[in-house]
């Protein structure tokens, strides 16, 4: 397996620390005019989602870890894991565990593309696009005039979730453009 | 298309303009004398912790005129500063570049007492007047002794970026960390300074040591490190050591890192801000 040395360290950079894949996210190089040098390195855990913060010596190595982002189509769940297919004309399939869909389950519909993180070919996390399209299965009927919460109410979508911030003229069976990252309401989508 | 444009600004750059010009005047006023020596020369440092950049067939590009300067003061050059290009192999970050701009200065008849209070002088004209503390190594680090080389240079690195905001003045280094400073009389510690303003290292200085034995027995000091870390060997620059022989009046001098002067100076926090192009 490869190793990257501290001076290589790049954001975006996957390695492995204790055992788990890592995202590099930081590289700081800290140094006494006489004295060692050493790579002040913040990571993110891929399997839980922390952010960790490292000291190495400079010019130290760990493993590089095998971990690559797909795009996917999301074709179905049994219950128990999510089904995504290569969008290579390959038709190969993974399927996810809860544990790596995690939040990702709010934004999943059928036919649209993920990214998947792949270790060692097995799915640990999926991301969903910034914005998603989702059909509203359930909402209040708003009322024309009613503003006692700011002019907005809750509304269920296709997938179970419920965001806030929706305004009132937004009816059961009208497609919502929604921000995953923030699992906020922008827009009626255009149909 | 290729990226071309300065990694500073041009109102960044003009600023750096005027604090070389600065500087320059306020050593002119003390009559201290402007010194250009070699960048590229046959010897460099032999500190198992600076490393030089090689130039194949031509030796070393300079990690400081240190050597050279001092081989000027034996000659009978009177006290005087260089403000020119440095390298260091293997720095790059934030606050580091393998080439900057260093600023090194001499003063004959200064111990390291005087010699901080006219860095302190510099400083005000270039950032404003402002108080400094003095602080020493051990009240950052705690007691230095029996601890691994490595970890006491990390818990001092952070040490000294936890000293912000604030000018503050760090002696009495442990012996071991003399660099080319003479030993206090209490034989435990150094004669030897930095200045950390708002948690950036800004200089080192020296009471300089002087005797030519000591100097080799450091030297052999560094070699059997290098050894150790499997570092690359660095020959013994001779004619230093024969200029010491010779004589070297006593002095004080100490090593200004420009870049980062001027990076505090327009308020930057990046030395990609102040220098016109970086990685290039």
């Amino acid at each position: 397996m490869a190793t990257y040395s501290t001076n290589e360290f790049r954001s975006g950079m996957k390695v492995m620390l204790d055992g788990d894949p890592c995202n590099i996210l930081e590289n700081e190089f800290v140094k006494p005019g006489k004295g060692q040098a050493f790579n002040r390195v913040k990571m993110r855990n891929l399997m839980n989602g922390r952010v960790w913060e490292r000291t190495f010596k400079s010019g130290e190595s760990i493993e590089a870890a095998d971990v690559i982002d797909l795009d996917m189509e999301y074709l179905y769940t049994d219950g128990e894991f999510w089904h995504f297919m290569k969008t290579d004309d390959s038709y190969e399939q993974v399927a996810a565990g809860a544990s790596a869909v995690a939040d990702c389950q709010n934004w999943l519909k059928e036919q649209d593309i993920y990214q998947v993180t792949l270790w060692n070919n097995d799915p640990i996390a999926v991301t969903p696009p910034n914005f998603v399209e989702l059909e509203v299965t359930d909402t209040d009927p708003g009322l024309k005039g009613d503003t006692a919460n700011g002019g907005t109410k809750p509304a269920t979508l296709s997938t179970g979730a419920t965001i806030k911030g929706v305004p009132l003229f937004i009816n059961i069976g009208d497609v919502l453009k929604v921000d995953t990252r923030t699992g906020e309401y922008v827009s009626r989508a255009k149909t | 298309m290729s990226e071309w444009r300065p990694s500073a600004s041009i109102e960044h750059l003009q600023q750096r303009a005027g604090l070389l010009a600065q500087a320059r005047a306020f050593f002119a006023q003390r009559q201290v004398v402007e010194v250009q020596t070699p960048v590229l020369a046959s010897h460099s440092v032999t500190e198992p912790d600076v490393q030089s950049v090689q130039v194949p067939g031509y030796g070393y590009l300079q990690t400081s005129p240190e050597y050279h300067i001092k081989r000027l003061l034996a000659a009978g050059m009177p006290s005087c500063y260089q403000l020119g290009p440095a390298f260091r192999h293997g720095e790059q970050g934030r606050l580091h570049n393998p080439e900057f701009t260093m600023l090194e200065w001499y003063r004959l008849g200064f111990d390291h007492h005087q010699l901080m209070h006219e860095v302190a002088d510099l400083v005000d004209l270039m950032l404003g007047p402002k108080p400094y503390q003095r602080l020493s190594y051990a009240d950052l680090v705690g007691d230095a002794k029996e601890r691994p080389r490595g970890a006491l240079d990390l818990a001092f690195a952070e040490a000294c970026e936890g000293l912000t905001p604030g000018r503050f003045f760090i002696t009495d280094y442990p012996a071991d960390q003399a660099a080319l400073a003479r030993i206090n009389p209490d034989g435990q510690t150094a004669a030897r300074f930095e200045l950390v303003i708002d948690g950036v290292e800004i200089a080192n200085g020296y009471w300089e040591l002087q005797d030519p034995e000591e100097h080799r027995q450091r030297f052999a000091t560094d070699a059997e490190v290098r050894q150790q870390r499997d570092l690359p060997r660095m020959k013994v620059d001779e004619a230093f050591l024969a200029a010491l022989t010779h004589g070297m009046p006593a002095c004080a001098g100490v090593a200004v890192g420009f870049d980062r002067l001027v990076m505090l100076a327009v308020g930057a926090s990046d030395l990609s801000q102040v220098l016109a192009f970086r990685g290039a």
